[in-house]
């Protein structure tokens, strides 16, 4: 058993390290680029904080990374407050359907969750694309996501401290104050800034549902790699990078076993 | 009348009658035992006393008022849960406190009763950890407080010493007997381990299959068991297939088929004829090797098969000449092995005739 591994140990390492290499060295290479003193993306000419500064000065993406955090803020907040009673209601009432068609988002394609709220807006809601219908979107998507943070919380623990505090003389809005909600709580924040991070970097559906007067961060930077990759896009890129990967930590600090893989 | 009356309760679970037309009355301070095997019903009938579940049929009276309409959060009944249950998010202080503030007693008076509680259960240098910080002794303690800081008119405890080790375990119990006498609230406590209840309770109901088998006194029920189940569930027994041959002169003459005819104390309505069991203790059982045997009117001799040497007493398993068994508990009072019997020691086994009990089938 342990000659075996030792002989596959080269090729596990050989294999693992290919992968890391596919996901990350497109990254690295992408926030190098915005640091080189160049208008192309082709060699390596000198350090530079030049696209930064360039990034700072243009109107359109500070706008768009202004829609960007309103969309991401607002969205979050409400999903978050929606995503935890949609995962307490799981967890309590353990209804399959329920937790079924809260849990579908997630797997559905998202340019179908994008046609389809795109349809939904304009022919059902009658409603002008724009900041609204983001909203909306966004909040639609990051729903389960939270949801499925909380409940994972409320699966760890002991079902009679629901109930000590009731027979304790706790109330059931008093049992949620004092007791269910401070215990979710790491969850439930973890859970929002899932909601935000993904609010944020979302394209597909933002895409659908944008129409044409506003643009978010995701959408501006589409919109600039049409023409060409610059370092400027580059820049906001590692940007929009660092903002998701703090969040990410921030979250896993929260929920250290939903995001670890341990539920 | 009695401060908790239970008067004809079922409780059903599809098909599956957890609880089966049970009626207690237990009375003000006592310290009540709901005593039998998992699933046997108590822990149901604790949660419908509790208010965590209802009961299809029946009523369950406080102090001679309905609870059926009562909320769990409005009786005046609390639980110390299996597994405690602590709040984990909150200190020893807080999670005794918690009743308290649910009650909205003013913030002087949860003051003082907080710290009386505390001096109580021996927690006062805790009352800042978290519950993960304390031992299973000290969570069961903060648990037993939290029940009792409010002074409930019930307080019900679902197998709370399940969970300690056995030492900590027998402390325990003398800290309940002392605490429940102290505070003189109502216990009503919920285990499956027999010597637990006889050691903790004033009175104890033998539950089996969602009925109540016996209510009595701890050596009430020890010493007179009134069926096989109970005499079986409290204690060790032996038990030897019987007939009764003639019930006269204050005694009863049985026939155990592979011990010939002994003689047993009288039982009401056991008439000739009638078929049942000879049951008797182990500790009722004595053997030895000399005249002090023979004396005693029920003796056979036997053979030594098994010991099981415990430090204080050992468990002999002597066979008779027709193959039976029986088991006997002695005491090592003697010093040394003197009194030590072998196996493959031929002994008498004897028991006085007014030990033992005929049991019907």
């Amino acid at each position: 058993m342990h000659k075996g591994s030792g002989r596959r140990g080269p090729w596990l390492w050989t294999g693992a390290l290919t992968v890391y290499a596919f996901l990350y060295v497109p990254l690295a290479i992408v926030i190098a680029y915005s640091f080189n003193d160049s208008r192309l993306n082709a060699e390596w000419v000198g350090f530079t904080w030049r696209w930064y500064e360039v990034l700072l000065h243009d109107q359109d993406m500070l706008a768009a990374a202004g829609n960007s955090l309103f969309i991401a803020l607002v969205s979050s907040c409400i999903a978050t407050i929606l995503g935890t009673m949609a995962g307490i209601a799981m967890h309590r009432y353990g209804m399959k359907v329920l937790t079924f068609m809260v849990l579908t988002p997630v797997a559905m394609p998202e340019i179908l969750l994008g046609v389809s709220l795109l349809l939904f807006f304009i022919q059902v809601l009658n409603l002008t694309l724009g900041m609204i219908s983001i909203i909306f979107a966004h909040i639609t998507f990051s729903i389960c996501f939270v949801a499925v943070i909380v409940r994972a919380r409320l699966a760890g623990m002991d079902e009679s401290i629901f109930e000590a505090a009731r027979d304790l003389g706790a109330s059931p809005w008093e049992t949620f104050r004092y007791v269910t909600f401070p215990l979710i709580l790491p969850g439930v924040i973890a859970g929002g800034l899932m909601a935000f991070t993904l609010s944020i970097d979302d394209f597909v559906i933002t895409f659908f549902t944008a129409g044409v007067g506003v643009q978010t961060l995701p959408l501006r930077i589409y919109s600039m790699i049409k023409i060409a990759v610059t370092p400027e896009v580059n820049a906001v890129s590692t940007l929009l990078m660092l903002l998701t990967l703090t969040l990410i930590l921030l979250a896993s600090k929260f929920a250290p076993d939903v995001l670890k893989g341990k539920v | 009348m009695a401060q908790l009356e239970i008067k004809n309760v079922t409780r059903r679970f599809g098909d599956f009658v957890a609880v089966d037309d049970v009626s207690l009355n237990i009375e003000a301070g006592e310290f009540f035992t709901l005593l039998g095997p998992s699933g046997c019903g108590k822990t149901t009938l604790l949660r419908m006393i509790a208010g965590f579940d209802l009961p299809d049929a029946g009523q369950i009276l406080l102090d001679g008022k309905d609870l059926a309409d009562t909320p769990a959060e409005k009786r005046p009944v609390h639980t110390v849960f299996q597994s405690y249950a602590l709040f984990p998010h909150m200190t020893v202080a807080e999670n005794i406190a918690f009743p308290l503030k649910m009650a909205r007693r003013p913030p002087a008076e949860i003051h003082k009763m907080l710290h009386e509680t505390l001096e109580q259960v021996h927690l006062a240098d805790k009352a800042a950890a978290y519950p993960h910080e304390l031992s299973g002794g000290q969570k069961q303690r903060v648990a037993l407080a939290r029940g009792l800081v409010n002074r409930p008119r019930l307080l019900l405890l679902d197998e709370p010493l399940g969970a300690l080790d056995a030492k900590l375990r027998e402390e325990m119990q003398i800290e309940l007997i002392n605490l429940q006498r102290d505070v003189g609230v109502t216990f009503v406590f919920v285990t499956h381990a027999q010597v637990e209840a006889l050691a903790l309770s004033h009175r104890i109901a033998v539950m089996s299959q969602g009925k109540v088998e016996q209510v009595d006194e701890p050596s009430r029920l020890y010493g007179f068991p009134s069926n096989r189940f109970v005499a079986d569930f409290i204690g060790h027994i032996n038990m030897l297939p019987a007939q009764v041959i003639e019930s006269a002169h204050g005694h009863l003459r049985l026939s155990v088929p592979g011990l010939g005819e002994i003689l047993a104390p009288p039982v009401a309505g056991a008439a000739a004829g009638a078929q049942g069991v000879f049951a008797i203790r182990p500790e009722q059982v004595r053997i030895g090797e000399h005249g002090e045997i023979s004396e005693l009117r029920n003796h056979l001799p036997g053979v030594v098969t098994t010991l099981l040497y415990r430090g204080d007493v050992t468990l002999y398993k002597v066979k008779f000449a027709s193959g039976k068994m029986i088991e006997a508990l002695l005491p090592n009072a003697a010093a040394g092995r003197a009194e030590l019997f072998e196996a493959g020691d031929a002994v008498k086994v004897g028991w006085r005739h007014d030990a033992g009990m005929f049991l019907h089938e």
